[in-house]
Order: C-alpha cells, then structure tokens, then sequence
C-alpha cells in the first residue's frame, strides 16, 4: 500500500470533467445492430433470388467498406471502418438493386455512396443525403434498362419466365389482374429489387431497431402512416402499398438514417409525413413506378430546415 | 393541469450500490485535519484562531459577516499548527487551517443546545450550526430556509433520490437515523410554518420507503413519494416535478413556487444539532470504487485527507488513477490524494486505470441520444456547435445557462462526446459574454 501511495497517487491521477462514467453504447454497436435487423431480409432475398443475390450484396459490401478505408488513407484521415457504418450503407444499397444487375454496376454504386455523397462531405455524420438512396438513383438515371430488369421469384413456382415487372410496375400500368395477392407480398413471394422482396422481414428487422432503441418510432410510423392514408383518400389498397416496393426498407432503414433526418420528435414526423406524400405522389401521379428513394432524398435536402424549424420545447419554459 | 402526466427525460444507469448494507463506521481522527475556509458557496470565512492556539471539537473557528456564509467549527481537540494557503479539492487557493490533533476529542464548552422561541431564533439557530446543503451544492442552509417570500412557502420537499451510483451515504442516514429524520422534519415544517412534505427516494431503496413511511405514517401532511429509479430524480427540478407535480419555470427558484427542497442529511443533521447543539463536524460518506480494499460507508471528520480515509479502509489495491469527490456523474475529479473532506462531500471513490480511462471521441452520428436524454430538453449537440463557433446569442437562446451538468448527455453519447463539459465551458461562455 505504501508503495502504491508514493509511487502513483503524486500528480499521476486523471482530472476530467464529469460524468466519469459512461454508457456501453457505441457507434459500431448501433450499426452492428443494424446489420442485424437486415439479415432476415437478406435470407428470404436469398431464398427467393438465389445465390446471386447473397454475391451481389457481399460485394456491395466489400465495395463500400473498401472505398471507405481507401479515402480515408489517400487522404490522411484516421479510417472508421470500424464503426460499420460504410457496411450498412453498402448492404442497403445491394437491397436496393435489381438480384440480376452486373456486378460492376452495383460495386460502382457503393463507390458513389460512400466516397461522392458520404466522404466528400466530411463522413459519417456529415453527409446531407442517404448515401444509399442516392447512389441507387445515379445508377438509376446511368443504367436505366438493368436497373429495371427484375428477376422473377424463384419461390413462385408457377413463374416461368426469367425476368417479369414488379407488382408497381404491374399497378402503374393497369395490368392488376397480374398482381400477386397480398399476402405473398407480405411475405415476399415476389419479384424487385432485393430489399423491394419482403415487406416482412424488413417489419421485423424494424421492429428489432424500435426495441434496441437504435431508432424511434416517429419516422416510420408517419412515413407508413401517411401512405395508408393517402392510398385510402385515392381509392388504393393501403396494404398494397405498403407491401410492395421499398416503403418498408426506406421507412425503417433509410429514412431513419440518422445524419440524414431530423433529430427532434416534432422533425421526425415532419420528416416521415413528407416521405410518405411524396412517396405517394410519385407513384400515383409520376411517370416512375416507384418513389421511395426520391422521396428520402427530397425530405434529405430539408432535413437542415426542419431542425431549425422544429426546437425542443424546454422543460420550465412556459411560466407556470 | 396537464391530463396526462408530463414524464421527463431520464436515464437508467447501473446503481453499482454495494456498500448498501454497510452500517457506518466511525473514523478514528487522523493526525492532523486540513479545515479550509471555504466549505460552502458564498464569501469565505475569515480565521478566528492562530497557529498556537488550543481548539477543541466543536469550537468555532472561522466565521464571517458576509451574508451568503456558514461558519466553520473544529472537527478535531488540537493545536492549531498553522493557517496555509493550499488549493482546495474545489480548486481555488484558499486559506487552511491546519489542526494537530491531540486525540483526546475534548468537547468545547460552549456546546449548547440551541434555545428556540421563533421563526428568526430557528434561523439563527441554522447559520450558528454551520449547516450547508449536505446533497452536494454546499449552499448555507440558513439561507434557504429564509426565503423573502417565506409567507407564501409551505411545502417542504425532502431529497431522498440518492440517484447518484457507487452512493449510499443518505440511505445509510435513512435507515440508521430514521427517527433523526423524522425530529428534523417536525421541527422544520414548525418553525418555517410549513404545511406539507414531500420526501422522494427511489424505488431501488424499498428498506428506507418502507422505514420512512412507518415512521412518518401519524404526521399529517407527509408523504413518501417511491420515486423510478432512473438517474437524474434527484436533481432539484425533476425532484419538485415528480414528488409534488409543480413545474419549476426557467430562472426561478423553488421558493417562488412555495417549496423548500432539502437533502435528507441536511433535514437529519438539523435535528442533531437541536438535540445536541454540536455543530456540523462530521460527514457521513460513502468510500468505494474498484482500487480500494475495504469500501465502507464512515462518519469521517471535517478536513480529513482523503488518503487517510482511503488508509483508514484498508489502502489502495491497485494503483489509483482516478479520485472522486462525490458520484461518478457529477464528482469532482481530483488531482491529488491530499486533499481534505469538505462538509458537502458525500463520497469518495476511487478508480484504476481501466476505470478511470475515457474510450476515444468519434464524430456525432446525430442520432439525437442527446436530446432525449435531457432532464430538460435541452439540445446538447447544438450547444457544441454554437459554442466552437463562439456564438454567444446562439447559446443563449438554446438556453445553456439551464444545463444542470447532470451529464445524462456525455452518458448516452455513442460518439463518446463530451457533452457535457462542453455544455459547462459553453455556460461560462455565455455568462461571460466571451470565448
């Protein structure tokens, strides 16, 4: 004891400033969450796309993690591959893409996300748009014809040929009798974009993030909310729409992306209420079949408008 | 009136309260006691003693005319060796008063039990006692309980959240001192002519609700509020919140709402002090934390040197690299072992090196843990950037000067920000109207 007395205690102890203690929670745990609300979606894209799919989205992966890593040190910043949010970004890009796109492309896409609308910007909490949403809309507008070709389920045994249109495309050009029921769409028994597949698994993957309180409520509960209630003013199936297309993998996953929406309860549901309208509009009225990603991004580019719109309400501040 | 209740932000934290069921000890004198001047905020006391003299326990030592002061008293029978100036464990430069202790703890004469006629002898009574707010603050008692609007206050609120982890000091005093306690709260509510109480504890002490509850079943007007046991419900405002279910609006204070909040120790201390008339000498504090070998809950003297009170619980078992003065979410973090108990002090722990280290800082992901940690919705991440941009008007409109420090903010951070001393130095900034 005497020896620890004189030999440590002199000036060697720490000054900071309090809390001295601090949560477990970190950065790279909420995206390792995050990647594991995503694997259910992940398996059923597998089942129903095949072996391509699990291919295509490792390499998003791999892509978007590479870049990352190879930006960071090209230009002397310490990486944070670590943290897992350039993984996040690369898998939701590849649920993003039609199973049947080259490679290349969707490689190319995960470069886009993360060094043109992530790095540039300053990184991992500074980008102003969803990497994902974005680079799927630049390959979009770059490979019309792959980024449209949709492989047909292979869990829909009657399906014969190798590519058909997706249910909103089907929807958008009054071909309804060609619609799957809903229930398949539910389950994912259909054909799209990986992460388009199953409305399902992305409502569990969801419902895990609301449960490790990685994400809140608001957010989706608008963005979803506010569809069913403009699909029920229009006269459409709510459920249909829903379940069809990107509504749940951009109400849960992409839209609550965390530096690209607001921070505040009342900015959330701003924010969600707008990606459902416009979500909407565009499917209703636009010339594209779908419109989640171009809703995100939209509401993306208000997001810095609607937090200084929307201030907490201080506790105390109304005289009482 | 709300319908539904407004619940207010709070975090849960791992108690970690294992002295819990440790009965305290007292701590033999030390050789020497180290008792500064300034021991509460306000003017510093002056010394009434020179190096020489013989003092004994009790005997009044250092006093002032300032108004926002308490004096100090002798914890110690000694002679005074000298009065030097050291820098206290709050950090300012004060004068000290270095007291060679003769062991016997000789009791001074003029101990008396304090004779009380009114409102004004009770206050009186109050300051001669030394008395300061025992939760934390360290402000003269006496002067919390003589509001100018004192007419309109009549509910006394009683922290007994102790929400702090590693802490056990006011359970200790909860269940050893019930009855104390209970004297204390008589004589309060009689003299400040108040007409309810309030005491909050948390749910995580069902020995002390339970005890407390018995104790004060036959006295109208108290209650026992069970309080969650979520970190901050000891904090000023949230305790008013969740024990009476008043808002305290921004910039005022609780009497301008007609509530007095004490901590239980202070409440348990008053009546001590009438019973014996010795006045506050001792502090009862709760020793932990992973280097040191016997935690204990003590009644250590005034101006004990924490390494005589860490060598009194057995001595470090690892090296020390982080001492605390108080919890680990609003403690005091010192610099060196030498320093001495000061009367708001409620506990020291001490942590290794593995503890005592902060992971590194990452960019904010904005995930806005921040937001909805705060007791009082402030925006902490906003505060950061209006304070590197040195935005005076900016911080002020977020209303920093509200940040309590409760740290909730730094806790919940995945990035590891530092949230929360940023919002302290952003404080300053504001109040100073300058970077």
């Amino acid at each position: 004891m005497e020896l620890f007395k004189d030999l440590y205690v002199k000036d060697t102890l720490i000054v900071a400033s309090s809390p001295h203690m601090l949560s477990e929670n970190n950065t790279a745990k909420i995206m390792r969450d995050v990647l594991i609300a995503l694997v259910p979606a992940g398996i059923i894209s597998v089942m129903n796309f095949g072996i391509r799919a699990l291919i295509l989205a490792v390499l998003c992966v791999v892509a978007a993690v590479a870049s990352e890593f190879l930006f960071q040190k090209s230009i002397g910043k310490k990486t944070t591959i670590q943290d897992g949010s350039a993984a996040v970004t690369g898998l939701i890009l590849a649920y993003n893409l039609p199973p049947s796109l080259p490679y290349w492309m969707a490689m190319l896409g995960s470069v886009i996300a993360i060094i043109f609308v992530k790095q540039i910007f300053g990184g991992i909490g500074h980008n102003f748009a969803n990497p994902a949403a974005t680079a799927r809309i630049i390959l979009m507008m770059s490979f019309a014809t792959p980024m449209t070709t949709w492989t047909s389920s292979g869990m829909d045994k009657t399906a014969e040929a190798v590519s058909e249109a997706t249910p909103l495309a089907l929807a958008a050009s009054g071909q309804t009798e060609l619609l799957p029921s809903t229930l398949d769409l539910f389950l994912g028994f259909t054909s799209g974009s990986m992460g388009e597949a199953s409305a399902m698994a992305f409502l569990l993957g969801g419902i895990f993030l609301m449960a490790r309180r990685v994400i809140t409520p608001e957010i989706p509960a608008a963005f979803l909310g506010t569809m069913v209630i403009f699909a029920l003013l229009a006269g459409e199936d709510p459920l249909f729409h829903l379940f069809a297309g990107g509504a749940m993998l951009g109400a849960f996953f992409m839209a609550t992306d965390y530096s690209t929406s607001p921070m505040t309860k009342k900015g959330k549901l701003i924010f969600g209420i707008g990606c459902g309208l416009l979500t909407m509009t565009i499917r209703l009225f636009g010339s594209l079949p779908e419109g989640v990603s171009f809703a995100i991004l939209f509401m993306n580019i208000l997001t810095p408008h609607i937090d200084n719109f929307c201030k907490w309400r201080l506790y105390g501040r109304k005289q009482g | 009136m709300a319908v539904i209740k407004r619940v207010l932000n709070s975090i849960h934290l791992e108690h970690r309260k294992s002295t819990m069921d440790l009965a305290t000890e007292v701590m033999p004198v030390p050789d020497r006691v180290y008792i500064s001047v300034v021991q509460h905020i306000g003017a510093p006391c002056e010394p009434l003693v020179e190096p020489g003299d013989y003092v004994k326990v009790g005997q009044l030592i250092a006093d002032t005319e300032a108004f926002v002061s308490a004096p100090i008293h002798s914890s110690v029978s000694g002679t005074v060796v000298k009065i030097d100036k050291i820098m206290s464990s709050l950090g300012s430069v004060d004068k000290t008063i270095i007291i060679e202790t003769d062991k016997r703890q000789e009791v001074w004469e003029g101990i008396a039990r304090p004779h009380i006629q009114s409102r004004e002898d009770f206050i009186a009574a109050v300051r001669a006692s030394g008395l300061v707010g025992l939760g934390g603050a360290a402000f003269p008692t006496h002067i919390k309980y003589n509001p100018k609007n004192i007419q309109d206050v009549d509910t006394l609120v009683i922290n007994g959240a102790e929400c702090e982890p590693y802490i056990t000091s006011d359970y200790r005093t909860m269940i050893e001192d019930t009855e104390n306690i209970v004297y204390g709260i008589r004589i309060i509510m009689k003299y400040l002519d108040l007409k309810k109480c309030f005491i909050g504890i948390e749910k995580n002490k069902p020995l002390a609700i339970k005890k407390l509850k018995y104790a004060t079943k036959n006295m109208e007007g108290v209650t026992v509020v069970a309080l969650p046991s979520t970190y901050p419900q000891g904090a000023e405002r949230v305790l008013i919140h969740q024990t009476t279910g008043k808002d305290l609006p921004m910039g005022k204070l609780p009497a301008d709402i007609g509530i007095i909040v004490s901590n239980i120790a202070t409440v348990g201390f008053v009546s001590d002090y009438f019973k014996t008339g010795m006045p506050l000498i001792s502090k009862r504090i709760t020793v932990d934390g992973n280097a040191v070998l016997f935690p204990k809950n003590l009644r250590a003297p005034i101006g004990a040197r924490i390494c005589d009170i860490i060598e009194h619980c057995g001595g470090y078992t690892k090296p020390p690299k982080k001492i605390l003065m108080g919890g680990p979410m609003m403690g005091r973090a010192i610099y060196n072992h030498e320093k001495a108990l000061i009367k708001n002090n409620n506990a020291i722990l001490v942590f290794d090196k593995e503890k005592a280290s902060f992971p590194e800082e990452s960019d904010c992901i904005r995930c806005g843990s921040c937001f909805r940690s705060c007791p009082l919705n402030l925006m902490p991440t906003e505060i950061e950037k209006e304070y590197h941009l040195a935005n005076i008007e900016g911080l002020k409109k977020l209303k920093v000067s509200m940040c309590m420090e409760c740290g909730c903010c730094s806790y919940v951070c995945p990035a590891k920000k530092q949230l929360s001393m940023i919002n302290r130095l952003a404080k300053r900034m504001a109040q100073e109207g300058k970077k």
